[in-house]
């Protein structure tokens, strides 16, 4: 046996056999919820360790209020609404932007913003409306389109941003979750904002947090070593730490020019998360000196479910688990989803399903 | 021909333009006894257990690394048979032609779809073309026609617990092309496009006890398991570890945020053998010119019947479902 397999024997061995009180641990990224189905890690699991799915899918966690504005958007005159994939069938208040589309509305999907350049430049008489939603990790995307923008000199392109950032989120749920006990820290915007961004919350609310990768070893690693840190902390009050179980990836630092580039473009401002509700500094809205290229993002005021009986809100604060919802996998489908969670293929709903994962 | 010239409403008109065209596009390329002679109907030999399928091509692009949508046509359909066990034997064609395209890819893909026809050993005996308006697209309908031989019985609820799962060779080439040349990504990853007659005539031929074929095309592995796991009523369990995925491929999913299982084929085939006669069957698939990577990639079992999961590489489960949706839009 190689040393590896010999290490990973033994962390599934701890993971399985494991009979101390309950530990929650909480990821707050979509892809380590679709990694984590995907390697069918849950499954590894005593029944006293919970891995539970935060709110860190960027389609699951964009309000209503959103998606209408979008649909507004996509039925105005030479007016043409451009997104990524996911976007499209999120559900507003009364439909989804793939339905809008259905009766007429413009909306083009594409698979990078910078397809949008390529499309405004083709027709410089239409009016496009990019929907940029999206955590640090996909901000400097935006701000490198918008420099593009601004050197190219095009005028018809403008951002309906809804971008969000994880600190603000995170201290939240340590301020209103239920028993979140760690965090599995996303890797993505990790090495984006460096893992030293988590370090003040571990340290004011003693909550271990490992950033964590995305392939099968790595992020069983990071899953057994912040269960560790929760046990550890619990029995012999070692105190719980940014652990970095992505180093090939992620840095204490980050990248600095990437958070330059956003800085230059954006700002921080309060942000509505679907579910949630307002929450102070957790977004970032464009700079008033590139105001032009802004079409109304403050006007997202709403957040109104479509389905009353859907349980998005709690799952998506790690309340509830999917099954939980009286509307998952009979009313609320990906065919016919309710609410964004099950749209999205990171959504916490989507995966539970598409897994059959009941924990 | 001239090669900028290009399809225009009166070549649809039924008059002298599609005359020409049938004559200097399709029927020399074609060229056969039965085509040849103008019929309104083909009539053909044939007796016994006949299988018969239809197909529509719409992919996007025309042409891609690998193949062309004439070479994917012929493929698509006589897989199809090939899946019943069916010797592939004629194949109709009808061609729908947007406004717009360019004479030169039209003769092209004709001179493709003739060719792969030859190399499956199927004949085109009936064709029809129409013009529409549009920009230059090409959509391509088929049926098939093959004969299946009095003893074979193979069919998708005919997995038995016990067997043997095996694929023909690596997973998603053919979704990972067209994805690329789509986003204008370079990489040398080329569709896998390809007729599969030699490895299932083969197969056939030195006695392997084959339960099920299928190709796997949309949904990709994962679909495919799912599906012939519920009309079956038994358990696919497969392992990571053992299913083929080119380098390139692998690396391409990662950076797109896809899964090789749920990515489409157009030359793979999985195949349901008894156990005994697997490592036979691997060797004999090995052996053909597309299924050079072929693997045995899990088994079937009764553990709950009508579901599907793969044992991950860290010893996880991960139960299958049916691919919702669309991975990827008009890839065939």
């Amino acid at each position: 046996m190689t040393d590896i397999s010999q290490k990973i024997t033994q962390m599934k061995t701890w993971l399985a056999a494991y009979d101390g009180p309950d530990i929650s641990i909480m990821e707050v990224c979509g892809s380590h919820t679709a990694a984590i189905s995907k390697y069918g890690i849950s499954g590894l699991l005593s029944e006293k360790l919970h891995l539970i799915s935060g709110p860190g899918c960027p389609v699951c966690v964009t309000p209503t209020g959103y998606i209408d504005r979008l649909i507004e958007l996509s039925m105005e005159k030479n007016t043409t609404v451009v997104t990524f994939g996911d976007l499209i069938r999120v559900p507003g208040r009364e439909k989804s932007l793939a339905e809008a589309k259905g009766e007429g509305a413009s909306v083009e999907m594409v698979y990078s913003p910078f397809d949008l350049m390529r499309l405004a430049k083709e027709r410089p008489h239409q009016r496009f409306v990019f929907a940029a939603v999206g955590f640090e990790t996909t901000a400097p995307v935006y701000a490198m389109l918008l420099k593009q923008l601004v050197e190219a000199d095009m005028t018809n392109v403008q951002l309906l941003t809804a971008l969000k950032t994880m600190p603000p989120v995170i201290r939240w749920l340590c301020e209103h979750g239920d028993g979140i006990d760690g965090f599995l820290a996303p890797g993505h915007v990790a090495a984006v904002t460096g893992s030293d961004l988590f370090r003040p919350l571990a340290e004011q609310y003693y909550v271990p947090f490992g950033v964590a990768g995305f392939g099968a070893e790595e992020l069983l690693l990071a899953v057994y070593g912040t269960f560790r840190a929760v046990e550890q902390y619990r029995e012999s009050g070692i105190r719980p730490e940014v652990k970095n179980y992505y180093p090939a990836v992620v840095s204490p630092q980050g990248n600095q020019k990437a958070r330059e580039l956003v800085d230059r473009y954006f700002e921080p401002c309060d942000a509505l998360w679907r579910g949630i509700g307002v929450i102070a500094d957790s977004g970032r809205r464009l700079r008033e000196p590139y105001a032009q290229f802004d079409a109304g993002s403050d006007l997202v005021m709403e957040d109104r479910k479509k389905n009353q009986a859907c349980r998005c809100d709690q799952i998506l604060m790690g309340k509830a688990l999917p099954g939980d919802c009286p509307l998952f996998g009979g009313v609320c489908t990906p065919m016919n989803p309710q609410g964004a969670c099950m749209v999205s293929e990171e959504g916490s709903c989507h995966q539970y399903l598409m897994y059959h994962r009941t924990r | 021909m001239n090669q900028e010239k290009k399809i225009t409403m009166a070549h649809g008109s039924g008059g002298r333009a599609t005359n020409d065209l049938i004559k200097e596009v399709f029927a020399h390329e074609f060229t056969n006894p039965v085509l040849d002679a103008m019929e309104d109907a083909a009539v053909v030999p044939g007796s016994g257990r006949i299988a018969v399928t239809t197909d529509s091509f719409v992919v996007d692009p025309l042409e891609f690394p690998g193949g062309d949508i004439g070479r994917l046509a012929v493929c698509g359909t006589v897989n199809d048979l090939l899946m019943r066990g069916a010797q592939p034997k004629y194949l109709t064609c009808g061609f729908v032609l947007q406004e717009g395209l360019e004479l030169g890819v039209l003769q092209r893909i004709v001179h493709s779809l003739a060719v792969t026809a030859r190399e499956a050993g199927v004949t085109v005996v009936a064709g029809d073309t129409k013009v529409v308006e549009g920009n230059g697209g090409l959509i391509i309908n088929t049926a098939g026609v093959g004969f299946v031989p009095d003893d074979v019985c193979i069919c998708a609820s005919n997995c038995q617990v016990g067997d043997a799962i095996l694929v023909s060779g690596d997973l998603g080439d053919h979704h990972a092309a067209i994805l690329s040349r789509r986003m204008n990504i370079s990489n040398s990853i080329v569709s896998d496009c390809a007729p599969l007659g030699e490895m299932v005539q083969a197969l056939l031929e030195k006695g392997i006890r084959v339960h099920c074929l299928r190709d796997i095309t949309r949904g990709g592995l994962g679909t495919v398991l799912k599906e012939l796991a519920e009309t079956s009523q038994v358990t696919m369990a497969v392992e990571e570890e053992l299913l083929p995925v080119n380098a390139q491929v692998r690396d391409f999913c990662g950076l797109m945020g896809l899964d090789p299982l749920y990515m489409g084929n157009e030359g793979k085939l999985i195949a349901f053998v008894a156990p005994e006669d697997a490592p036979l069957a691997c060797e004999i698939i090995s052996g053909c010119a597309y299924g050079t990577r072929a693997a045995v990639i899990g088994t079937v079992t009764d553990e709950m019947p009508g579901s599907a999961y793969v044992k991950t590489s860290i010893g996880g489960k991960r139960v299958l479902d049916i691919l919702f949706g669309e991975g990827l839009p008009r890839i065939c």
